[in-house]
């Protein structure tokens, strides 16, 4: 493995697993994988229901602890990190949750001013302004006092992503950002990512069950089955690969063209 | 019968570490103000109509009771000094307690074992705040603060109950009958068994949060939550009683008289 002092900054991955395991109650979840993901790169992960790819989110945030292997984020090795660690290193980083987890007590504004607000030096003004333009970003500008109960579930994600890039992270994690919404909801979400990867500054790990949204926004797809790490390329080289699940992921079929 | 102690004394060595964390970071900055002042807003303010209706209830029925069986000794004289005593060393601080713990405990369950399942607390976690400190730690703080305030309204609403009772049974003025309600009340009568509420809220907010902050198995695990939060934290305030009555008895020995 490759010593991080070796390896100069610009050409360091910013997501390194190295032989990462991870068991429930003694299941085994993830085993053995390793990847890479360079900066400013976007992976998309996709794999059957159960085969472990919320967990190799979490496990990148330090959710999780493996139970063996490495993690390293910007070339630092996450595993058994404190707790100090772990805050300084999710500063850099953010995370769209599947149900999007906004707080339900907290209005849509205070949802993504709470970490500003702690974390910044930033005036209530510059907070109010921050938090505006954010969410003008992912078209809820008029939506800032609403409760996350009175949200659709289009908005919820819209929301959620507005949250998780609010410290402007470096990487961001998003966790199935489109399930459960029709195709030109999905596809709002899609431009988002798309347009945040064009700016070319935010590393993107994707676990997403839609192709389409994939290939549009995809460096690469990574799938999983069974624990480990089955095929991984541009989707064009997935797409000739001889594996069954491989081809059943990657089929397009019902993609529209955005 | 080995399974069911080792289970027990794990939840209780979980329990305990749990306590440990909170006692520590508590008295640790940043001091979620906000927080805590809306959490004794849900606990103490909405808990009142439920601990006022409920004391002056009970006075009411204790009145009830007691007079029937003190007027066969001629003693009727004395039941305003039974009702207050009885209330301010025991019906109104359990009885407060024991309500507390149905109304928030079930409520604290839910909700956080709600957040832990819709992965709130994980959202919590990542933008790099201490979900412990920012959830559980304000409703310790309101449930200690709180328990010991509304013991005293739970006090006064008993006696209130209790001089209607009496009131319309033997004519008594509110100038006689609170001259011998407060007759044997002292300080150390009234204080010490106030104050042990303080205990049973730590131990409401405790084990309502340890369910609730653990919860797993999505929303049978929210029912489970609330659930348990009602039936060990009742059952620990009833033990803890035991305890803490022995405690006053030997610190104050004028309240064993």
């Amino acid at each position: 493995m490759n010593d991080e002092k070796t390896i100069p900054e610009q050409t360091r991955p910013d997501v390194v697993f190295e032989k990462v395991s991870k068991a429930f109650d003694g299941r085994p979840v993830l085993n053995d994988v390793s990847f890479t993901i360079a900066a400013g790169e976007a992976l998309c992960i996709m794999g059957r229901s159960g085969t472990g790819k919320s967990v190799t989110l979490k496990l990148m945030i330090g959710l999780l602890e493996p139970e063996a292997g490495g993690i390293r984020i910007h070339g630092q090795n996450i595993v058994g990190l404190n707790e100090d660690g772990l805050s300084q290193l999710r500063h850099r980083m953010g995370f769209l949750f599947q149900s999007a987890a906004l707080f339900s007590l907290f209005s849509l504004s205070d949802n993504l001013a709470m970490p500003l607000r702690r974390f910044t030096k930033k005036s209530q003004e510059e907070i109010d302004h921050a938090v505006q333009k954010q969410l003008e970003e992912v078209g809820l500008g008029n939506d800032r006092h609403k409760m996350p109960a009175e949200l659709s579930g289009g908005m919820r994600k819209r929301a959620g992503l507005a949250r998780a890039l609010i410290l402007q992270p470096s990487i961001l994690l998003a966790d199935e950002p489109t399930s459960g919404l029709d195709s030109v909801t999905a596809g709002e979400i899609d431009d988002l990512l798309l347009k945040l990867k064009e700016k070319g500054k935010t590393t993107m790990v994707i676990v997403t069950h839609d192709i389409c949204g994939a290939r549009r926004v995809g460096d690469r797809v990574a799938v999983l089955d069974g624990g480990r790490i089955i095929a991984m390329g541009k989707i064009q080289e997935l797409q000739r690969n001889e594996n069954a699940l491989v081809n059943a992921l990657v089929s397009e079929q019902g993609c529209h063209e955005h | 019968m080995t399974a069911g102690v080792n289970a027990f004394l794990e939840f209780m060595g979980n329990l305990g570490l749990f306590a440990l964390r909170a006692a520590r970071r508590a008295f640790l900055p940043p001091f979620e103000w906000l927080m805590i002042w809306n959490q004794i807003g849900e606990i103490g303010w909405r808990s009142l109509p439920i601990v006022l209706s409920s004391g002056f209830a009970v006075g009411l029925v204790l009145t009830l009771h007691t007079r029937s069986t003190l007027v066969r000794f001629g003693a009727e004289s004395m039941i305003p000094t039974v009702q207050s005593l009885s209330f301010f060393n025991e019906i109104g601080p359990l009885v407060a307690a024991l309500l507390v713990a149905g109304r928030v405990g079930a409520g604290i369950g839910a909700e956080l074992a709600g957040m832990r399942v819709n992965e709130e607390i994980d959202a919590i976690e990542v933008l790099s705040l201490d979900s412990f400190k920012l959830l559980v730690i304000p409703r310790i703080i309101a449930c200690v603060l709180a328990l010991p305030i509304l013991t005293v309204f739970m006090d006064v609403a008993g006696i209130a109950g209790g001089f209607l009772a009496e009131r319309s049974a033997s004519h008594i003025s509110l100038h006689l009958y609170l001259n011998r309600a407060f007759s044997l009340v002292s300080w150390a009568t009234f204080i010490p068994p106030t104050l042990k509420t303080a205990v049973f809220g730590f131990i409401i907010a405790l084990v309502s949060s340890w369910f609730g902050y653990n919860a797993i198995d999505g929303s049978v695990g929210v029912g489970r939550a609330a659930t348990n939060s009602v039936v060990v934290s009742s059952l620990l305030i009833i033990l803890t009683d035991v305890i803490l009555v022995k405690a006053i008895f030997f610190l104050f020995p004028e309240t064993a008289i």
